[in-house]
């Protein structure tokens, strides 16, 4: 430590620090993106449903929403089918 | 028992190709018979970078689509035996890589008693880098202690572990980390990421900490791999790289900031 070194007012920031809190809060929040991602047969199923339930009732595709969640023991596929007013 | 090993990044411009070029020329060096593919179709520079770019006659391609046999298309290194170059084509597309083309010639290799195949891929995520990475045994991971560098390396490491052809099977590619351009002394200023911190995001083993050297672009400028060059820093760091994949453990190098003898008036005024 020099003499100069003691009157220097602020440590410059150190940024390598930085890019380690981001880099690890970015890459978990990517792999827990990947592990909860739903599954590839996801569109296909919706879109099949769409076709049978338009033979009955009319809907539109956004009509049908279906979704995974990903439970602790068990996965939990929901279909929520919003039906057009009936007169 | 042949190995294939793909030397990848995700990123471009870390060093995949100086690392290849080197990692083959050293393992070849030691007296195993190496071949190092080019997967970069379209933007060839292995060839350039190993100083063989006015040999090449036939590519990759042409192997695939039977144009040439794999004897005629593979140039033999002339400064080091048992080393021997396949360049990528520079005219075709991409799609002519098939997996049919690129396993059929990674099994004559094998079959011509190749003890390591190393593929350099292409950056991105795309076709040739599929290709590069599909067939690999093990990985060679090439990052810069950089954001972007790292995030890459993390992305090409899932899909190592998911579409590789020994994870289809269920098995899992060995992986290493190679941290290039590192420079001890902005690591030690806080305005680099340290190598123990690229590895603990990461969560793979290191296989070598290759230091920023002016004697790379030298290297490249006269078409000879980096590892030949026996004074430069970074040609020692890749030497060591190589007997760490042989099995040998020894101490990394040029990992610390050189300490500079300070004369009197440094040491009191700093």
């Amino acid at each position: 430590m020099g003499l100069f070194n003691f009157f220097k007012k602020e440590k410059k920031k150190n940024t390598a620090n930085l890019a380690k809190e981001r880099l690890q809060i970015l890459i978990a929040h990517e792999h827990s993106n990947k592990s909860t991602k739903s599954p590839d047969y996801l569109p296909k199923l919706r879109d099949e449903l769409v076709q049978v339930i338009r033979k009955y009732v009319h809907v539109t595709d956004k009509d049908v929403q279906v979704n995974v969640e990903k439970g602790d023991d068990f996965d939990t596929l929901e279909l929520n089918i919003t039906l057009p007013e009936s007169k | 028992m042949s190995k294939v090993i793909v030397v990848t990044s995700g990123k471009g411009g870390v060093g995949k190709t100086t690392s290849s070029a080197a990692f083959s020329a050293g393992l070849a060096a030691r007296g195993h018979k190496t071949a190092v593919i080019d997967f970069d179709v379209g933007l060839r520079n292995l060839d350039l970078i190993m100083g063989v770019e006015r040999r090449v006659i036939y590519d990759f391609v042409n192997v695939i689509n039977g144009e040439a046999t794999l004897k005629q298309a593979l140039i033999k290194d002339k400064r080091v035996d048992n080393l021997y170059i396949l360049p990528a084509s520079q005219t075709r597309d991409k799609d002519a890589l098939t997996k049919e083309g690129v396993e059929s010639i990674i099994n004559e290799l094998k079959a011509d008693g190749f003890d390591y195949i190393v593929c350099d891929s292409p950056a991105g995520i795309e076709k040739g880098a599929f290709m590069a990475l599909y067939f690999a045994d093990e990985a060679i991971v090439v990052t810069n202690p950089e954001v972007s560098s790292v995030r890459d390396s993390d992305r090409i490491l899932g899909i190592l572990q998911s579409r590789s052809k020994v994870a289809e099977d269920g098995g899992s590619v060995k992986e290493h980390l190679l941290i290039t351009r590192y420079s001890p002394d902005r690591v030690e200023g806080g305005d680099m990421l340290g190598m123990d911190d690229i590895v603990e995001i990461l969560s793979i083993p290191l296989i070598g900490v290759i230091p920023e050297s002016g004697s790379v672009l030298q290297a490249s400028n006269s078409g000879n791999p980096v590892i030949m060059d026996k004074e430069s820093t970074a040609g020692q760091a890749y030497e060591d790289v190589v007997s760490r994949f042989l099995g040998e453990d020894i101490p990394l190098r040029f990992v610390d900031v050189e300490q500079k003898k300070k004369g009197f008036f440094q040491k009191i005024f700093g």
